[in-house]
């Protein structure tokens, strides 16, 4: 993945540290959010509605921990990047000799790990009010960390596309933020008309909570061997893309 | 001479702004650099492209032989950049912001090395400080810090002492000059002339992304800058008409005449006594690289 003393090690742990210390503003808030979802969604639309089988607040739980593993997954990389650049330390990861593969994969890998701790935070959170024993963890862990990185991938783009908070504030309210709202968290899209199931499949964020509710209870709406193909191919054409761009400097070396 | 950096014919263009225009330069192993010009010259985009910020259009640059792009691995390893802007990751401790810095370059247990640059920079009783609590000058010397934690042989100082108080400056001109005399190359971007000047053994003068002038400070004295003499002239009594060219300036009732060579000072004083102008009070000014600074660059007023 990155040769000894790349700077991965280094640029990964840094990262860790950053979102950790502020880990009030960037665990604990989104975990609040989730449960306020969960309390709400709940309440109102609870009335014995079942989906796949499953009551409708059991079914709630795993939308809303893959919704917090990828909206800060994607949080972690772009804000840490905008902020690296309009404070412009973000000099200090470009003066060592730290390889673009390194640079790339810390961030993703840092992103994917707070995603996954956002998650797992929701997980307990929602634990007193229901009870949701992963059938197959595995799969449910494959899932949150491939979509973490994805969205950790996309979160790389976006922070060095931006050159002001706004735009980045934009990216995510006008596009991460609907690609997984509109995906399948609050809801099967079997229950959708089928013009609007048929878009869903063009949604990468579909397969990656479809894929994850898989592992929580066992069905879903495809296949998850469909969804893990969907996410694999994600991932690297995000890898691919995001590496080259980082391989030229794109905004960052002038 | 060893080369530490060398820049061979680097072109560097924004758009049709042609920011650096074919830059050919040796800096040689163990020289203390001055980089000067006036804003605009070039200076920090040539910093830039040595530090592997900006990539050059055309021309090669290395550092110690490692060309900054093809084995920017190594090149990297060999520099340390003081950048210009006084940035500073928030997040962090002084000690941590080290300890960041130097595991970017690989090295797990820098502590002693920390310990003793935090100590050289009169920062040691801020170390578990957040950044954010610094003045101006604490975060600079932080800057100068991350530069050296890898123990770079040639260091690069961009306008290192804009906004620090000229007590903490002597200190960082004592350290700066103690790594130089144990062999470290020092490249030093200034405004303060006067740095240059008792810093600096060779200065290359930059203007519109080319170099005007190359030569060592002694010999850019010597050249382009001559003594100075500053007449008060007995009152009521002005300046002879043959002595008018040679008139620098005029600063109330004393005038400053320019001497190309110290031996034309009998000549000024034959003419004053010819013309029958007494002298209440005379003064030698030794050259200065400013006055060579406005020669070569041609600036009508002194830059700060």
């Amino acid at each position: 993945m990155s040769g000894h003393g790349s700077g991965f090690a280094a640029l990964f742990q840094k990262e860790l540290l950053r979102f950790w210390r502020v880990a009030f503003q960037t665990v604990a808030a989104p975990v609040l959010t989730a449960l306020l979802y969960l309390l709400i969604f709940s309440h109102v639309l609870e009335a014995d509605r079942r989906i796949h089988g499953v009551p409708y607040t059991a079914f709630l739980v795993p939308g809303l921990v893959m919704m917090a593993v990828l909206q800060n997954a994607f949080a972690n990389s772009s804000s840490s990047l905008i902020q690296a650049k309009v404070t412009g330390s973000i000099i200090f990861v470009l003066l060592p000799p730290i390889s673009h593969a390194a640079f790339f994969w810390a961030f993703v890998a840092a992103a994917a790990l707070r995603g996954l701790v956002v998650g797992l935070g929701v997980w307990l959170v929602t634990l007193p009010f229901v009870q949701v024993w992963p059938a197959q963890p595995l799969w449910a862990l494959l899932f949150a960390l491939l979509g973490g990185a994805c969205l950790g991938a996309v979160g790389v783009i976006a922070g060095i596309w931006a050159e002001k908070f706004d735009q980045l504030a934009a990216f995510q309210n006008f596009l991460v933020l609907p690609l997984t709202m509109l995906s399948g968290v609050f809801y099967s899209i079997h229950s959708l008309p089928p013009f609007w199931q048929a878009v869903s499949h063009y949604n990468p964020v579909f397969y990656m909570i479809d894929g994850f509710r898989h592992g929580c209870f066992g069905v879903s709406d495809v296949a998850p061997l469909q969804s893990l193909a969907v996410l694999a191919a994600s991932f690297a054409a995000l890898a691919l893309l995001t590496l080259s761009l980082l391989k030229r400097g794109w905004k960052l070396r002038t | 001479m060893r080369v530490a950096v060398s820049f061979a014919g680097v072109v560097k263009r924004f758009g049709a702004f042609i920011a650096l225009d074919g830059i050919s330069l040796d800096i040689g192993a163990g020289e203390f650099f001055g980089l000067l010009g006036p804003n605009g010259a070039g200076k920090t985009t040539l910093i830039s492209c040595l530090a592997g910020l900006a990539r050059p259009d055309e021309g090669r640059i290395t550092v110690l032989g490692h060309d900054v792009e093809r084995d920017y691995r190594t090149a990297r390893r060999l520099l340390g950049i003081v950048p210009q802007e006084l940035v500073f990751d928030p997040f962090f401790s002084v000690r941590e912001t080290l300890r960041i810095q130097s595991a970017y370059f690989g090295l797990r247990r820098n502590d002693d090395w920390i310990d003793e640059i935090l100590h050289h920079l009169d920062l040691s009783d801020k170390a578990d400080t957040n950044m954010r609590r610094l003045s101006g000058g604490m975060k600079r010397r932080v800057l100068v810090a991350q530069a050296l934690v890898h123990r770079p042989p040639v260091i690069v100082l961009d306008e290192p002492t804009a906004g620090v108080d000229v007590e903490l400056r002597q200190g960082l001109w004592r350290f700066i000059r103690r790594l130089n005399e144990d062999g470290h190359t020092i490249i030093l971007t200034t405004h303060y002339l006067e740095e240059a000047e008792t810093l600096c053994g060779r200065i290359a003068l930059m203007k519109r992304g080319r170099i005007l002038a190359l030569d060592s400070t002694a010999n850019l004295l010597a050249r382009f800058s001559g003594h100075a003499l500053v007449l008060k002239l007995a009152a009521g009594q002005s300046l002879p008409a043959l002595l008018q060219p040679y008139c620098r300036a005029v600063r109330g009732d004393e005038v400053e005449l320019a001497l190309e060579r110290l031996d034309a000072l009998e000549g000024v004083l034959a003419t004053l006594r010819q013309a029958g102008v007494g002298v209440a009070d005379l003064r030698l000014q030794p050259p200065d690289l400013e006055d060579v600074f406005m020669r070569i660059v041609g600036l009508p007023e002194a830059t700060p």
